[in-house]
C-alpha cells in the first residue's frame, strides 16, 4: 500500500509503533510563555529581514514584508494619464469589489437594506466564487452552544490574536455569529447536524470551547455556493474577469466606484459608484518569504494596494499566517491545505522518529513554529527531526489513521472527503497512512483598518473580509475567517447602502494616484514597479525569456 | 530532467514529467487567465478533457489534480452554459415536482451514466438524477455534496441536464426545509438581542492586557 519511498517507509513503522502509547496519553498544551519562546525562535514573523517599513503612504513607516512593499511601493499599473475616467460606463449605488464570500454578502445585505438590486455590481477577477472563501474546509465559529458565550469567545479570539486585536471589531464578531448561522440555516447551508438539529461542533486551535461548525471538509465551498445562488436569485448583476486596478475618487474627498480592467479583451471600463465595498481577499499568491500557499489563484493584495493609494490605513500586516499543515508530499500537492479539522479530529504532528512533540491544537502561528523547530537543522537552532521527501521538501507526520481509530471505521472519509480525495488520486490512503504536512502561507492577518460598520475612515469605501485587519489582530483562529466575513460583509453592505442613500459623487478622477506616483517619485522610488499584479506569475522560465508583445 | 510531450489544444509541448496539467501549461507558456480559480480542486474552474495515445476514451478531469502523461491531448472547458430558472427559496416546497417544474429536461435522462463517468470528483451523478425523479431530495442533496459545479457531466449529458444547478436547489431546499434547525442557535440569537451578554462584553472591551491575560489563562477548556 502506498507510494512512499522506502525510507520514509521505515519512519512511518516508527509512527505506527508509538501510536498506541499516543492513543492513551494526550500531550500537554503550553503556556503563554513557553508559546512566546516559539514564535520568537521560529516563526517566519520574527525573521526582521523578512521586512522592511513603508516609504510613503498613511502607514509610513510601518514594517510590512518585502514582498507587500514591494507592491505598496509601486506605480500605477493603469498610467492615470492614459484613460479619461470622467465619463462612467456604469453609475450605480453600490459597486462591490471581489466576488468572493466577504462581497457576496455585503451586495446581499445592501439589498436587503433597500438598494435595487440593479443598482448594485459585484466586480470580480476570476469568476463568482472564485475566493478562499470557497477553499476554506474545517469550519466557521459561533458561541451558540449553552455551555458558550460570545464573552468566551471574544477571549479565545483576543488570546490567539496576543492581545492585538481591535476589541470593538472583535466583540461585533462574536456577537453577530449565532445571528449569521441562523442566516445560513434560513438560505439552506447544509451544516453538520445531530438528527435533532443541534449542531455538530469541535475544537479548532485555541479554542476553549467546541464551537467548530462545518459541512464535512467543504464549508467554505458550501457557505459561498448558497450565498451565490443567493445572490442570483436577487439578480445582483456580477462582472466577471474584471479586476479593479484603481479606485476613483472626486474633488471631494470621496471614493466613487473603480477603474475595472477586462482580463480577456484588455478594455478598461469605468464605474461610478455611490459607495464602494472593498472585498478583494488576501495575499497567499506574493509566496511571502517563499512559502507556498493554500490561496486561490487571485490573492494578490490588490485591494491593500488600491485603498492605499486612496489613503486607507493599514494595520498589522507584519503579521503572517502560516497554516501548520500544508502537503509536503506529494510534489502535486505541495503546499496545499489540509484543514485544522484533521487535527481537531484528534491526528497528531508527529517526528521522523513517531514522537508527538506539540499539542495538536495550539494557535495556529505556534503550531506553525513547532512544526519549523522540529524539521530546523540543529546549527539552526532546530531539532532536525523532520522527515525529508525524495524531492528535498521536509515535513512532519500527521498522524491521520488516528481518526478512525478514535471516531469509529469511516469517520475519515464522511467528515474529511476532500482530503481524501485528494491523497487518494496519489495512492496515499490517509486513513492507513500518516501524511506529511508543513506549514504554508495561509492568511493575511491584517489589513485596511475599518470600524465596526466596515467603514476605512475614507467617505464612501467600505471594507470586508480578509482585506481589512483589526478582528484578527497579529494571529487569526481556526473558523473565525468565514466568520469575520460573514460579520464584516453583512455590516459594510448595510453602512454602505445607509451612505449610497444619501451620497453625490461628484466626477470621477484618478488624482490620488497622480499623487500617490508624486510621492513615490519624491521617496526616490525608481520607476518599474507596478501594482496591483492581478495574476501571479508562473509561466516556465525557458518560455518567458523568449516572449515578445507583437500584437 | 525526465520530460514528456502533451498536446495543449493540439500543439506539442515538451514538460517535466510529474507536473499537473495547469502547472504544464503554465510551464509551456501559457498565462491562465481562464480555467484556473483555486488550484486545490474545489472551484471547478479548470474543468479539462483529454485524450491519451491509442485509447479511444474521452476523459475529464480538473487540470489541478491531475498529472500529465506521456502524449496526452488536452483541452480546456473553461465555461459552461447552462440555465439556472429563476427562483425564490420561500416560494418552494422541498419535492419532486419542484424539481421538475423548474428543470423539466431532468425527465429526459436515458440512464447512460455517462455524467458518473465523467465526474471528476467520482460522484454518483446518475443517481442523483434518478433520485431528483423520483423526488428524493435529501439523496440527492447527500449524493452531490462534494460537487464543485465544473460542468462536466453538463457537457457530456445527452439529455441536456444542467445538472449543478439542480443540486445546488436541491441541497438548499434540504437544508432550509428537509434539516430541523438547531434549537440552541435560536435560543442564543434571542439571548444576545435580550442583552444576556451585553454586560459582560462591555467589561470585556474595556479591560486592560494584564486584566484580559489573566481572564485568559482561567479558561476553562471543554475535553
Amino acid at each position: 500500500m502506498g507510494t512512499y519511498p522506502r525510507e520514509i517507509q521505515e519512519s512511518i513503522e516508527r509512527v505506527e509503533a508509538t501510536r498506541p502509547a499516543r492513543l492513551a496519553n494526550k500531550p500537554a498544551r503550553l503556556t503563554l510563555q513557553e508559546q512566546e519562546t516559539l514564535l520568537k525562535g521560529f516563526h517566519p514573523d520574527y525573521r526582521a529581514e523578512g521586512k522592511r517599513k513603508l516609504k510613503v503612504g498613511a502607514s509610513w513607516g510601518e514594517p510590512v514584508p518585502h514582498e507587500l512593499a514591494d507592491l505598496l511601493e509601486a506605480y500605477p499599473l493603469l498610467d492615470p494619464g492614459s484613460v479619461d475616467v470622467s465619463k462612467p460606463d456604469h453609475d450605480v449605488d453600490l459597486l462591490v469589489i471581489g466576488g468572493g464570500g466577504a462581497g457576496t454578502v455585503a451586495a446581499i445585505w445592501a439589498h436587503r437594506s433597500g438598494i435595487p438590486a440593479e443598482r448594485i455590481v459585484i466586480a470580480t477577477k476570476l469568476r463568482h466564487g472564485d475566493s478562499n472563501s470557497i477553499m476554506a474546509q474545517g469550519g466557521i465559529q459561533a458561541a451558540d452552544k449553552p455551555h458558550d458565550s460570545p464573552a468566551i469567545h471574544y477571549l479565545d479570539v483576543l488570546g490567539g490574536g496576543h492581545f492585538t486585536n481591535d476589541p470593538k471589531l472583535v466583540r461585533a464578531m462574536v456577537e453577530d455569529a449565532p445571528e449569521l448561522i441562523r442566516w445560513h440555516e434560513d438560505l439552506g447551508v447544509m451544516y453538520d447536524k445531530a438528527p435533532d438539529g443541534t449542531m455538530s461542533t469541535i475544537h479548532g486551535g485555541g479554542t476553549s470551547r467546541k464551537r467548530m461548525h462545518s459541512a464535512k471538509d467543504y464549508t467554505g465551498l458550501e457557505i459561498m455556493r448558497v450565498l451565490r445562488d443567493e445572490a442570483r436569485t436577487q439578480g445582483i448583476a456580477t462582472i466577471e474577469f474584471s479586476p479593479a486596478v484603481e479606485l476613483l475618487t472626486d474633488g471631494q474627498g470621496q471614493v466613487v466606484g473603480a477603474v475595472l480592467w477586462n482580463l480577456e479583451t484588455s478594455e478598461y471600463t469605468v464605474v461610478r459608484a455611490k459607495a464602494t465595498v472593498l472585498a478583494t481577499g488576501g495575499w497567499g499568491r506574493l509566496h511571502i518569504q517563499g512559502f507556498p500557499t493554500t490561496n486561490h489563484y487571485g490573492a494578490t493584495a490588490d485591494g491593500l494596494v488600491l485603498a492605499y493609494r486612496a489613503g486607507a490605513k493599514l494595520r498589522d500586516l507584519d503579521a503572517v499566517q502560516y497554516h501548520p499543515t500544508g502537503a509536503a508530499y506529494p510534489d502535486q500537492l505541495v503546499g496545499l491545505l489540509i484543514t485544522e479539522k484533521v487535527r481537531g479530529m484528534d491526528a497528531q504532528p508527529l517526528n521522523r522518529m513517531g514522537e508527538v512533540f506539540v499539542h495538536p491544537l495550539e494557535p495556529r502561528d505556534v503550531e506553525s513554529a513547532a512544526f519549523i523547530r522540529e524539521c530546523a537543522l540543529p546549527e539552526k537552532g532546530g531539532r532536525g527531526l523532520g522527515v525529508v521527501t525524495p524531492t528535498g521538501m521536509v515535513g512532519v507526520w500527521l498522524d491521520t489513521p488516528m481518526v478512525d481509530m478514535i471516531h469509529g471505521p469511516g469517520a475519515f472519509e464522511r467528515a474529511l472527503s476532500s482530503i481524501y480525495r485528494m491523497y487518494v488520486r496519489f495512492d496515499i490512503n490517509p486513513t492507513k497512512e500518516p501524511i506529511l504536512v508543513y506549514p504554508t502561507l495561509h492568511y493575511q492577518n491584517g489589513g485596511v483598518v475599518i470600524d465596526e460598520h466596515g467603514w476605512t475612515g475614507i467617505p464612501g469605501l467600505y471594507a470586508a473580509g480578509e482585506v481589512e485587519g483589526g478582528v484578527h489582530g497579529k494571529n487569526r483562529l481556526m473558523g473565525n475567517s468565514l466568520l469575520d466575513y460573514n460579520v464584516f460583509g453583512r455590516r459594510a453592505g448595510i453602512a454602505a447602502a445607509g451612505w449610497a442613500k444619501k451620497a453625490s459623487p461628484g466626477t470621477p478622477t484618478l488624482t490620488h494616484a497622480r499623487r500617490y506616483a508624486e510621492q513615490l517619485k519624491s521617496a526616490g522610488v525608481a520607476p518599474e514597479r507596478k501594482a496591483p499584479i492581478l495574476l501571479p506569475e508562473y509561466r516556465g522560465e525557458k518560455a518567458l525569456s523568449r516572449m515578445v508583445d507583437l500584437l | 530532467m525526465n520530460e514528456i510531450t502533451v498536446f495543449i489544444m493540439g500543439k506539442g509541448y515538451r514538460v517535466p514529467a510529474g507536473l499537473t496539467i495547469m502547472k504544464a501549461m503554465e510551464y509551456a507558456g501559457y498565462l491562465l487567465n481562464r480555467g484556473c480559480g483555486c488550484r486545490g480542486g474545489y472551484c471547478g474552474a479548470c474543468a479539462t478533457v483529454y485524450r491519451l495515445p491509442g485509447d479511444y476514451k474521452l476523459y475529464a478531469d480538473l487540470a489541478c489534480q491531475t498529472p500529465v502523461q506521456d502524449g496526452m491531448y488536452i483541452a480546456q472547458l473553461p465555461f459552461t452554459p447552462a440555465e439556472r430558472p429563476a427562483y425564490a427559496l420561500e416560494n418552494l416546497t422541498p419535492d419532486g415536482a419542484t424539481l421538475l417544474a423548474l428543470f423539466p429536461e431532468l425527465a429526459r435522462c436515458v440512464a447512460c451514466n455517462t455524467c458518473t463517468k465523467a465526474c471528476p470528483q467520482k460522484l454518483e451523478v446518475m443517481d442523483a438524477v434518478q433520485s431528483s425523479l423520483r423526488g428524493d431530495i435529501r439523496q440527492v442533496a447527500e449524493f452531490t455534496f462534494d460537487c464543485v459545479s465544473c460542468g462536466l457531466c453538463t457537457m457530456r449529458c445527452p439529455a441536456e441536464i444542467s445538472h449543478h444547478h439542480v443540486w445546488q436547489l436541491s441541497r438548499r431546499l434540504n437544508g432550509a426545509y428537509l434539516t430541523p434547525r438547531a434549537e440552541h442557535v435560536k435560543t442564543r440569537v434571542e439571548e444576545i438581542a435580550a442583552g444576556k451578554f451585553k454586560g459582560e462584553l462591555d467589561k470585556l472591551v474595556t479591560m486592560t492586557k494584564d486584566e484580559l491575560v489573566a481572564a485568559y489563562k482561567a479558561r476553562q477548556i471543554e475535553a
